[in-house]
Formats: C-alpha cells, sequence, structure tokens
C-alpha cells in the first residue's frame, strides 16, 4: 500500500480505490465521471492546459521520475498560481530531506515510493520549525 | 561588510544539523549513495580523485579579518595548513575527511559563513565586483543586490533540483570585472531615463563545453521587479530546460535553442503573472541590507612616504588600482608567486592578510575570481610597510593581469574530473617568462588554463586559453586566442591542432615573441594586437611550415 506523507504524520492513501485518470482525460474524449477526479501530471505538460478544469479535479498527481528531477516542484508553485485549490500530491522516489521543499512550493501530501518507504521510517519525514528565506522575503 | 542578524545565524546552525543528521543516515544506510550525493553536494562537499573536498562559500569575496583567521585555522585543524580560492571566490580545503566535516561547517558557522549550494544542481553563491565599494566607476555597492539573492536563492524549495548549475554575478559598472556575461544570468545595477535606480539583466551565458555570451533579456528593470523577474526566468527554465542530457542541461542551451526573443516572451509572461504576488517585503530587506555595507570611516589624505626601491615602485604600479579616492588604492595581493599554486595560500599567509587587513585597510578582504586576494580601501601611505610585511611571506609578486597571473583549474592534481594537469602548467609558463625577464615587455596578458572540458578556469575567455584534454591517454593541450571576459565579452577563438605537454610552454612562448614582433608599439596590449591583426600571424608561429621547422632544429 502507498504511504502518504504530510506535514503531520504517515497515513494511507484514502484515494487508493478510487480511479486516477490521464492528463488529457478531458479532452480525449473519453466517459468521465461527475465527481471530483484524481488526474495525473506527467512533469512535462503544462499546467494552463488543465485551467478550464480545475474546479472538476480534487486531486492532482505530480509525477516525480526521479528524486532529482526537480520540474515538479514548478509545476506545484505553478498550480497554486493559477489559481488550483485542490489536493496536490507528489508522486515518485522523492526522500524525506525533499519534504519541505515540496509542501513550501504548494504540494499537500507525498506519496512515497514503497522502496524509499521502506528504508527511511516514519521518523525521517518531519519538517522542522525553522523558518525559511522564502518566508521572510518573497511572498 | 554584512552581519548575519538573529535568523540568518539560526539557519545556518539548523542547516549544520540538518547536514550532521544526513551523514548519519548515510552511515546507517537509510540514505542511499545515490540519494546522499545530491545532499552532499549542496553543501559543498565533493569527492575528488584522492580524498573529500570541501567548497566553503564567500559570498560576493567578501571577507574581513575575522573570517580569514577561522580559514586558516580550518587550514590548519582539519585539512593540510592551506587552502585554495577558486573562481567562484570562494576557497576549497582538499583533504578533510568526511565525518570531521560538520564539525568544520559548525567552525565556519562560528563566524557567519558557511558552504551552503557551492555545488550540486542549484543557485550557486552569488558573485560581485571585486572592486565593490572602491571603484570609482561604480553606480552604487553591487553587494547589497547579492547579498538579497544570496538570501533568495538558498534553500529556495523551487530551485533545489534544478537540471544543472545556475550562476549569477552582480555588478554596477561599465566595466565589467566579473565576467558577467559567462553566467547563467547577469545583473548589471543601472539608472533609467530619470535617473531612477534598477537593472539591466542578461541571461544564459556559460562556458563549458558549449561556451556562450549572454544575452540581454531586459534593458531595464526597476529595482523592485527583481525577484519576481529571477523567479520567472528560473520557472521557465526549471519547466522547459532539457534534462535529457546533462551536457545541454544548462540554461544557455534552453535560450539558444528556443531564441532569446522567444525565450524573453515566455518570461515577460510569467513575470506579469507572478509580480502580484510580490508585496515589496524585499525591498525592506534590501534596504536593511544597504545599510550594512556602509563605506568605511575613510581617514583624510596624509603624506606618502617616499618609494624607497624598485620592488616597492613595481609593485605599487602592478597591483595597486586606483580607489574612488585619490589618497587610498585598491591592493590586490597577488597568489600567483612564480612556481606556486595558482590560488594556494597557506594558513601563514592567510593570518597575515587578515592581519593587514585590520592593521592598515579598514578591516576588508576580497577574493576575485582572478584566484587573488584584494585589500579594497587602504591609504597609499601605509603601501610601503603593506609590501614589507607581504614580502617578508612570499606574497609580494608583482604580477597582477600579466603573463604569470595566470588562472588554473586543480586539474588533474586534485579533480575527479580533469584530462589534463593544469597546475604545472600554470607554474612553468610563469617560471619560464619570469626567467626570461619578459612579463612587464609583454604587459597586460590573461592566460587561462582548464584542465577539461567544464572550463573552470575559464580558458574561453583567456586572451589565451589553455584546454587540456586527453587524447588515447597522452595530455594533449588546445590553444584558444583573443578571449575576452569583460563588457566586451568574447570566446577566443581555436588555434588550431593541440601540443603535448612537453610541447605547451614553448608554444606559448611562440605566440609571445609572434605578439612582440607585430605589435605596433609597447602600448599596444596583446589582446588590442589580436583583434587588429587576427589569428594569421599567430598561427604562423604555432604551426611553421616543416622546412622552417627542420631548418630551426
Amino acid at each position: 500500500m502507498t504511504t502518504i506523507v504530510t506535514g503531520n504524520g504517515i497515513s494511507g492513501d484514502d484515494w487508493a480505490d478510487r480511479d486516477v485518470f490521464a492528463f488529457d482525460c478531458f479532452w480525449n474524449g473519453q466517459e468521465l465521471p461527475e465527481e471530483p477526479l484524481a488526474v495525473a501530471f506527467p512533469n512535462d505538460r503544462e499546467a494552463a492546459d488543465l485551467v478550464p478544469w480545475l474546479d472538476r479535479i480534487g486531486l492532482i498527481v505530480v509525477d516525480f521520475p526521479a528524486f532529482s528531477d526537480g520540474r515538479g516542484f514548478s509545476v506545484a508553485r505553478r498550480l497554486r498560481e493559477l489559481g488550483y485549490r485542490g489536493r496536490l500530491r507528489a508522486s515518485g522516489p522523492l526522500v524525506s530531506d525533499q519534504l519541505r521543499a515540496a509542501l513550501k512550493v504548494g504540494f499537500d501530501e507525498v506519496a512515497v515510493a514503497p522502496s524509499v518507504a521502506a528504508r527511511q521510517p516514519a521518523s525521517h519525514w518531519k519538517v522542522g520549525a525553522q523558518e525559511s528565506y522564502q518566508d521572510r522575503i518573497a511572498v | 561588510m554584512y552581519m548575519y542578524d538573529d535568523f540568518d545565524a539560526a539557519f545556518v546552525r539548523g542547516r549544520v544539523a540538518e547536514f550532521r543528521d544526513q551523514v548519519a543516515r548515510r552511515l546507517d544506510g537509510t540514505l542511499s549513495e545515490a540519494e546522499f550525493l545530491p545532499i552532499r553536494l549542496k553543501n559543498g562537499l565533493y569527492l575528488q580523485l584522492h580524498a573529500y573536498m570541501l567548497r566553503i562559500a564567500v559570498p560576493y569575496g567578501t571577507l574581513d579579518s575575522r573570517k580569514m583567521r577561522q580559514l586558516a585555522y580550518i587550514a590548519d585543524r582539519w585539512d593540510k595548513g592551506y587552502g585554495h580560492f577558486t573562481t567562484r571566490t570562494n576557497i576549497q580545503f582538499n583533504w578533510p575527511k568526511l565525518k570531521d566535516v560538520p564539525d568544520i561547517l559548525d567552525a565556519l558557522a562560528d563566524v557567519d559563513m558557511h558552504a551552503i549550494q557551492t555545488s550540486g544542481n542549484c543557485i550557486r553563491n552569488v558573485t560581485a565586483d571585486h572592486f565593490a565599494g572602491a571603484a570609482a566607476d561604480e553606480i552604487e555597492d553591487p553587494r547589497p543586490t547579492a547579498e538579497l539573492l544570496r538570501q533568495w536563492s538558498t534553500d529556495h524549495p523551487e530551485f533545489a533540483w534544478l537540471g544543472r548549475k545556475f550562476k549569477i554575478a552582480v555588478i554596477a559598472s561599465e566595466h565589467d570585472r566579473a565576467v558577467l556575461k559567462s553566467h547563467d544570468i547577469g545583473v548589471r545595477i543601472v539608472r533609467g531615463v530619470a535617473d531612477e535606480p534598477g537593472y539591466e539583466i542578461f541571461v544564459g551565458g556559460g562556458l563549458g563545453r558549449t561556451p556562450m555570451v549572454a544575452k540581454q533579456i531586459r534593458s531595464f528593470l526597476p529595482k523592485a521587479h527583481l525577484l519576481p523577474y529571477l523567479e520567472s526566468i528560473l520557472q521557465v527554465y526549471n519547466l522547459q530546460g532539457r534534462r535529457d542530457n546533462k551536457y545541454k542541461a544548462r540554461i544557455k542551451i534552453l535560450v539558444h535553442e528556443t531564441g532569446i526573443d522567444r525565450f524573453r516572451e515566455l518570461v515577460e509572461t510569467r513575470f506579469q503573472e507572478k509580480l502580484p504576488q510580490f508585496n515589496g517585503v524585499n525591498q525592506k530587506i534590501l534596504r536593511r541590507i544597504e545599510g550594512s555595507f556602509v563605506p568605511p570611516a575613510f581617514e583624510a589624505a596624509q603624506p606618502m612616504p617616499p618609494v624607497l626601491g624598485a620592488g616597492l615602485q613595481s609593485w605599487i604600479d602592478t597591483n595597486v588600482a586606483a580607489h574612488r579616492l585619490d589618497h587610498y588604492g585598491i591592493v590586490t595581493v597577488s597568489l600567483k608567486g612564480i612556481g606556486e599554486t595558482p590560488g594556494d595560500a597557506s594558513s601563514d599567509q592567510m593570518r597575515l592578510l587578515a592581519d593587514l587587513a585590520e592593521e592598515y585597510a579598514h578591516d576588508e578582504l576580497r577574493v576575485s575570481h582572478e584566484q587573488n586576494i584584494v585589500l579594497p580601501h587602504v591609504p597609499r601611505r601605509h603601501l610601503p610597510a603593506i609590501y614589507d610585511r607581504l614580502k617578508a611571506a612570499g606574497l609580494a609578486t608583482a604580477n597582477i593581469g600579466l603573463i604569470s597571473d595566470i588562472i588554473a583549474c586543480p586539474g588533474m592534481d586534485y579533480c575527479a574530473l580533469a584530462t589534463a594537469r593544469s597546475i604545472p602548467v600554470a607554474q612553468q609558463i610563469a617560471e619560464r617568462f619570469h626567467e626570461l625577464g619578459l612579463e612587464h615587455e609583454i604587459g597586460p596578458m590573461k592566460i587561462k588554463i582548464s584542465g577539461c572540458i567544464n572550463a573552470c578556469g575559464h580558458h574561453h575567455v583567456g586572451h589565451i586559453g589553455i584546454l587540456g584534454l586527453d587524447r588515447a591517454g597522452v595530455e594533449n593541450y588546445q590553444i584558444t586566442l583573443g578571449g575576452d571576459g569583460t563588457e566586451t565579452t568574447v570566446i577566443g577563438e581555436r588555434a588550431g591542432p593541440g601540443f603535448s605537454y612537453d610541447e605547451i610552454v614553448p608554444a606559448i612562448e611562440r605566440i609571445v615573441s609572434a605578439y612582440l614582433d607585430v605589435r605596433t608599439d609597447p602600448e599596444e596590449t596583446f589582446i588590442e594586437c589580436f583583434r587588429r591583426v587576427g589569428m594569421t600571424p599567430f598561427k604562423e608561429a604555432l604551426y611553421p611550415p616543416e622546412e622552417a621547422r627542420s631548418n630551426a632544429a
């Protein structure tokens, strides 16, 4: 089962038994249910493409193909800038040292890859109380 | 000088504790080596050929005696009694042990220093004009802007995992002493049509295997718009920069492939969206930072003691630049002693430099990208005393801007990436021309040497550039000519086939002889001469026809 980490600790995946739709589900002609959808976001796609449908989305899952591929951090920042207020999940082999940055750019949670979860116990997935330069300087 | 406030101090301590924990997690296996690698790099820790190497940030090259003495202490306590000043105005220690690194970082935090983001695919240490605050031609001190950028870029959550390293420099004068246009972003402080303060922004410069001169993206940006504008550039780069090939991942490739006009459109669109998110707090912080870069309490003009001795006179002529006050000078202490390793300083030398800064020079020191140490504010009356003490420590070499003032990367003597030696080539060139007694006759000359294609030694912008490669297990040195790292940046032109380790110094000698032959008069510098006559006479000198060669033999 996928491990979900938020700023408050570790939990299971409450979306596990529901579908995650493809990024282009809104315009590829497929039948979609009425309730809020989960949508997969490959990190090379354009966030602005989703803008007309943001209010139909309950969860966006941004893919991190590798922990060192940081495009997802800008995808999250961009989605928030474009007005997305739903849940935002980072999914991939992120390490606990990246949780702080993930939450800062607008992610609500990280879906930890099983390979990483097996090595990194819950105690590692903590965000210190330390203020960041960003809090002080920018937005 | 910028002094840490409680926040800065707590932040740096927090990062030391975090790194201590990361080292422990690497040792107990919960962090894999692949995961630990970028984490240690972001804390300045490399694995070199023989040992770890710790690169310590010297933001915008500025130090004081307290910091310099602590670097000397670190060199003695945890290293081999010396350090190496780099072309990004940092200092590297070549022999630390992994287990000691957290303690070294704590010792740095004691004097408001750190090693954060001196490596890795993130925004690196921000550099500035090493004559900042002292140069007559500057509009304002560029360091407050550089410090604002240091704070903004430190641990930036969105830009900590970029496709590649990202370098920013700031200057505030027409004359560029910081190689601005070889940076990913170059920021030049300017004044607008109504004399309002702002910035000219350049993007997409870089050396490495695909050297590019940065292009102007904005001719005038109001001061308050700097951070949203830079965030826009970085966001476009982070999302659209290539990730498929490490050698195509710098922003210069994105700018080149996209075209500067299209790239500018992307950035400007993003900028319009971002601007409203910035509430002006950063400008309040900038004003506070500016308050800590007030000029020192300059003394009134006093008589200069007589200059007795040709050595002192030559050193003053060569190593002391004009200060914005006539009775002050900017002293550049050469770390290019003949036959020494360019940029290296022993702990004793560091302590002497700290003493001189404290006793004579308003307690300020700078590291230059040319790997020398600058005393930016020296009353001219103290020059004789300073010279005597430098001389006793082997630091009075009068060669700033001359042929032996060579930039050289560590090369195969230290670096795991190097394909050839750089340091011994620099040493032999310096020794050869010193022996010939020709340094002053040759005049201004910038030789820059890189031991691999990554171009840490800036060879592309050397008047004479030397690139050491590996050809089937044999060192081969390629020569470029006509490079320029100032406001008129030019990438040097390759002269032709490379030379072996034994042939490279004689080849440089032939270039120099050709220059001395074809220059109109001693006033015409090498670079001016090259621009006038082009490559041909130098090519002929480098590659004489077979006949001439056998006649000479």
